[in-house]
């Protein structure tokens, strides 16, 4: 049976809930309505007056085949950062795992890189991969290869996917380390005596256990390839050459910032909203129930 | 800059200016929009003039320039300033909206030592495109490996380019006449030089660098033999090149009638905000009377490169000496000012220009990685330009 706690009267929790409900009010709610409310005209950007379009706004962005191209270019760019970034997270999370030696040293290197802010990120990638002065390009040009993402559209997606996963390699890195550590050794020690060689205990046994802190990891890693990878683009490719790497977040700003048109950027804003709160409803009523706890 | 308001502020006792730094272009026009919004506007703002449009139409943000020397009662005569510079930023009426600050025009940077190693001499005739051309194969044939790179793209291979060859950019006079405009950038003078641009790039004489003014270290850093830049990368090409350079025109092509007209401005004007008090109108008036003073306009223009904004500012500098010991450096003021600018080469007042060069940008990248030809990708260029246009025009 299950067992249930309850409080006595509503104002403690009430109480305790209050911050929370504030933050979230005053940080999404109130932000959120405006974006809707935007939305439904065309302002001028000095706010001195606003033509109501109703969802003219809309109409102009799904019509426009550019726009359409940047949800390709989000769901390719999304999916890379999250596969690139756990991928090699997972990979090495599970050699520290087994090092007996030494292990502290390299865990405080790979997690350093989170302390890199994305635009710095950026920066970095762009001075290493500079097509002047940039010196792995620099070598790349000696073994023949002509590097340059200004204008090769699939160089500049590899390039701004590799420097938004790196920074992340390491925040997947500690929990995918700390997940595998969770893990029982008895179960392992066990799955070894029977014989289960290292590749089948990880694939039958170790995975499996450590469905959560993938799952966890796969919302988390692609709710910031949506959005907190701005840095990133627009100090590298600035969602060039031509919209190659023009994700949807990038397009909010440049619309919003560059082109002062409002309109169109809260409107983006509103899609954008929708997106990631499907994305996240399909991830967890489908995903999710194939996690074990 | 700094400079200029140490030395206002130590002129006299009256007034004290303040000048804050909030990033570039876009980030100071878009810093200045949110101050307006709160209510917390400066009383000059700094804006590019690509944002011209933009603040013209701003009507209760801003106050014309002509309005505030006017009600000061400062001394303001608007025919001291250089017609090609003020035009820009001056309504159809001829009232002066904005002050024009820094500006410039493109013009073509040689590396004459490239030149003569590639056994070219470097007093070839580089005036017309076809010369150019012909400079590029004999590069290319050398063996060098950025015969030229350009900053700038749109500003100067099409929208100086259209001016240059008096040809429209946009309709209704490259939008002075109104917000009704359409871009015109497809024409026939236009697809040609982009159409041969593109051969240029794809035989590796013309090598793109970049949207803003990348190819400015490849010049300076000797790689690139010819470099087509804004008049006032002059100060950044004098302190860095390790070689001899030159300072050409900007090239045009041989056999389009009326060229070559002038070129235009690109830079920033100063505005004036609203909501400020009478006195704070007559400090600013002050400022801005001691900036377009000739000593001032002088020095700025021999130290940076950038345009004199008055004649009188011109000619002292001639009078001081510096164009006879700096061969060149009038060169940006003869293109701009020696045929008086016609309806296509006053300058451009489009809204969302920003974003439009953006647009311009990516097509253009497109015909240099030959995804698309000339045509192709100025006719995409002209529709997706023309929404933005259509929806300023909704806006204001």
């Amino acid at each position: 049976m299950e067992k249930r706690v309850t409080f006595k009267g509503w104002l403690l929790p009430l109480l305790l809930l209050l911050p929370q409900v504030i933050i979230t009010a005053v940080f999404f709610f109130y932000p959120a309505g405006q974006a809707i409310y935007q939305s439904l005209f065309i302002p001028d950007p000095f706010g001195l007056s606003m033509r109501f379009v109703g969802l003219g706004n809309f109409e102009f962005l799904l019509s426009d085949p550019y726009y359409r191209a940047s949800f390709v270019t989000t769901a390719v760019f999304s999916i890379l950062v999250t596969v690139v970034s756990m991928g090699a997270a997972l990979y090495l999370a599970v050699l520290a795992d087994r090092l007996i030696k030494g292990s502290g040293t390299y865990r405080t290197l790979l997690i350093w890189p989170y302390a890199v802010a994305p635009a710095v990120a950026g920066v970095l990638w762009m001075f290493m991969f500079n097509t002047r002065v940039g010196v792995v390009s620099w070598y790349l040009g000696l073994l023949g290869y002509d590097w340059n993402h200004v204008l090769n559209e699939g160089e500049a997606m590899g390039l701004v996917v590799v420097a938004s996963a790196w920074g992340r390699v390491s925040y997947n890195f500690l929990f995918f380390l700390a997940g595998l550590q969770a893990i029982p050794r008895s179960v392992i020690e066990a799955a070894a005596i029977d014989g289960a060689h290292f590749w089948t205990r990880f694939r039958t046994i170790v995975f499996p256990l450590l469905s959560p802190t993938t799952f966890f990891l796969l919302v988390v890693n692609i709710v910031y390839a949506f959005f907190e990878t701005f840095g990133v683009i627009h100090t590298i490719t600035a969602g060039g050459p031509q919209q190659a790497t023009t994700i949807l977040v990038y397009k909010v700003y440049a619309d919003g910032f560059v082109g002062q048109d409002l309109g169109s950027s809260a409107a983006q804003s509103v899609i954008l909203l929708l997106v990631v709160g499907l994305l996240t409803i399909i991830q967890f009523k489908f995903i999710e129930r194939r996690v074990h706890y | 800059m700094a400079e200029q308001v140490e030395t206002f502020n130590a002129s006299q006792s009256d007034y004290k200016v303040v000048a804050t730094h909030k990033g570039n272009y876009s980030e100071t026009l878009n810093a200045g929009i949110a101050a307006f919004r709160a209510g917390e506007q400066p009383e000059i703002l700094m804006v590019f003039e690509v944002g011209t449009a933009t603040m013209m139409a701003a009507k209760g943000a801003i106050k014309p320039v002509y309005e505030v020397m006017a009600d000061s009662g400062a001394d303001f005569d608007s025919d001291a300033y250089i017609g090609a510079v003020k035009g820009y930023y001056t309504s159809t009426d001829g009232e002066m909206l904005s002050l024009p600050f820094n500006s410039s025009t493109p013009v073509l940077w040689v590396n004459r030592d490239a030149l003569k190693d590639a056994g070219v001499d470097p007093d070839s005739d580089l005036s017309t495109w076809q010369n150019v051309g012909a400079v590029l194969d004999q590069l290319k044939e050398a063996g060098h490996e950025c015969p030229l790179t350009t900053a700038w793209q749109s500003w100067i291979h099409l929208e100086n380019l259209s001016a240059y060859h008096n040809v429209p950019f946009a309709s209704q006079e490259n939008g002075f006449a109104g917000v009704d405009t359409e871009l015109q950038l497809n024409g026939p003078v236009q697809v040609k030089h982009i159409d041969q641009m593109g051969q240029w790039a794809k035989d590796g004489k013309f090598v793109y660098k970049g949207r803003r003014n990348e190819g400015g270290a490849d010049f300076r850093g000797g790689t690139c033999a010819l470099f087509t830049e804004s008049s006032a990368g002059y100060a950044g090409i004098k302190s860095e090149a390790q070689f001899e350079f030159d300072v050409r025109p900007l090239p045009y092509w041989e056999g389009v009638e009326g060229a070559p007209q002038n070129t235009i401005i690109g830079g920033a004007s100063l505005w004036v905000m609203e909501g400020h008090t009478d006195e704070e109108y007559k400090a600013v008036a002050a400022f801005l009377n001691f900036l377009s003073s000739a000593e001032i306009q002088a020095k700025w223009h021999q130290d940076t490169g950038y345009l004199p904004i008055t004649s009188a500012a011109g000619d002292l500098t001639r009078e001081q000496g510096f164009y006879d010991e700096n061969p060149g450096t009038d060169i940006a003021v003869k293109q701009m000012t020696t045929n008086e600018p016609t309806a296509n080469s006053k300058g451009l007042r489009l809204g969302s220009f920003d974003q439009i060069r953006g647009i311009i940008d990516e097509e253009l990248e497109a015909v240099w990685a030959g995804d698309k030809d000339a045509q192709a990708a100025l006719d995409s260029a002209k529709q997706r330009g023309d929404q933005l246009l259509r929806r300023f025009e909704a806006a204001n």
